[in-house]
């Protein structure tokens, strides 16, 4: 095992501090997709990072954003790696991510539970429960816990559309991965 | 072209996911409500970057995707029957969606060189399941003609799905148990839907099933034409 140097924890900081081009109050550390800085030899620096889903088109634009950022520190060359190992779980999303999520009008993934799609019962149109042994996704306006599930999928396929029953309010849900 | 054992495994799942990746991308401006449009849409992305990392395993990605002929694909048939109304799409992903989430749970669980693109994508999968599993119980529950659509629906593309199990060199699974496993999750739905199970012939004569052999159906190389035009019209082509 080796241990970062100063060199590359400071890197990592530049690196990780890179906004997600989707999600642009998320930082790639927030995101938890950051996995290694590694310094090769003189100024040149392998970057590992990995995707949230399989085909996320956003890692191209990280990459480019990492390289762009490391460059301007004097970095010479600069390649970013895409690590599909251990897979990315939207547990890895830091609380400051959460809470950034949140202010931006996007209910944050519950934590603490098995990963995969909820069973739900299935209403006349759409669903409106979530089974009992799991919290309630809150609307992010208005923190109600009543929200109803509009579609499994939204703009991006790490979300899923509701609706607040309180407020009226459509939102994103970061899905739970 | 000689291929070693994983290059073909990797080859055969990666057509998979590409070939119905486009398959669904034709639904773009042609589902039944935003929402579904949107959701057909991210599916096709998710397959669409599990078809790139699969491909890459076999050798240029573009080079495969764009400039094979339709022999060369190792897809199974079932994958790339037309999109025809959307419960046939819908009995599609079901029956693809349940073998993908089978096969990515099994291979996630062993040390092979899928393992690592399986783990990730089996949590993704499982949204498609899902979302193919409640709209088989809302069409299949719903009203007289969605009923009648989605029974059409898988009944006909029943022989289709006997292929999804012959064994695939490189990949190490017990296919018999997996299939039993299809039928089992497949016919829990479709009864819950309130839908005939089907009964026909899943293999041997008078089924489909030679895709892993390089024979496809009538409506492929139309597909493949409309996929490949631009890349082999103007061939480097970049923005």
């Amino acid at each position: 095992m080796v241990t970062a140097t100063a060199l590359e924890e400071e890197l990592r900081r530049l690196a990780g501090s890179v906004l997600d081009p989707e999600l642009p109050v998320l930082t790639l550390e927030d995101l938890g997709v950051l996995r290694a800085v590694h310094v090769r030899a003189e100024d040149s620096v392998e970057v590992e990072l990995t995707p949230t889903y399989t085909g996320c088109p956003a890692v191209e634009a990280m990459s480019m954003d990492i390289e762009r950022v490391l460059h301007e520190h004097g970095v010479r060359e600069v390649s970013v790696v895409t690590v599909l190992s251990p897979a990315w779980s939207t547990d890895d999303i830091s609380d400051e991510g959460r809470r950034k999520l949140r202010e931006f009008g996007i209910a944050p993934p519950r934590g603490n539970r098995p990963a995969g799609p909820v069973s739900l019962d299935l209403g006349p149109t759409r669903t409106a429960t979530d089974g009992p042994e799991l919290e309630p996704v809150r609307c992010p306006s208005c923190g109600s816990a009543e929200t109803e599930l509009l579609s499994r999928f939204s703009s991006t396929a790490c979300k899923a559309l509701r609706r607040c029953l309180s407020c009226r309010e459509p939102f994103d849900h970061f899905k739970e991965l | 072209m000689t291929l070693t054992v994983n290059t073909a495994a990797a080859l055969a799942l990666g057509d998979d996911a590409l070939v119905l990746s486009h398959r669904l991308g034709e639904w773009a401006g042609h589902a039944p409500v935003l929402e579904e449009e949107v959701a057909l849409a991210n599916i096709a992305l998710d397959l669409l970057g599990q078809a790139r990392v699969l491909l890459s395993m076999a050798g240029d990605e573009d080079e495969l995707a764009y400039l094979r002929e339709e022999r060369a694909f190792r897809n199974l048939q079932l994958v790339e029957q037309p999109n025809g109304d959307f419960a046939h799409t819908i009995a599609r992903q079901l029956y693809f969606s349940t073998y993908q989430r089978l096969l990515y749970a099994h291979l996630a669980s062993g040390d092979g060189e899928f393992a690592p693109l399986a783990a990730k994508a089996v949590k993704e999968v499982a949204y498609h399941q899902d979302h193919a599993e409640q709209w088989t119980l809302r069409l299949g529950d719903g009203t007289d003609e969605s009923r009648a659509r989605m029974n059409v629906a898988v009944q006909a593309l029943w022989r289709f799905t006997g292929e999804m199990f012959q064994p695939l060199d490189g990949v190490d699974v017990d296919w018999d148990a997996m299939q039993t496993a299809w039928l089992e999750s497949v016919g829990d739905v479709l009864r819950r839907a309130t839908l005939t199970v089907p009964e026909g012939p899943r293999t041997g004569a008078w089924t489909a099933g030679a895709g892993r052999q390089g024979l496809h159906t009538e409506s492929f190389g139309r597909m493949l034409a409309e996929m490949q035009h631009l890349h082999r019209s103007h061939p480097g082509a970049s923005w």
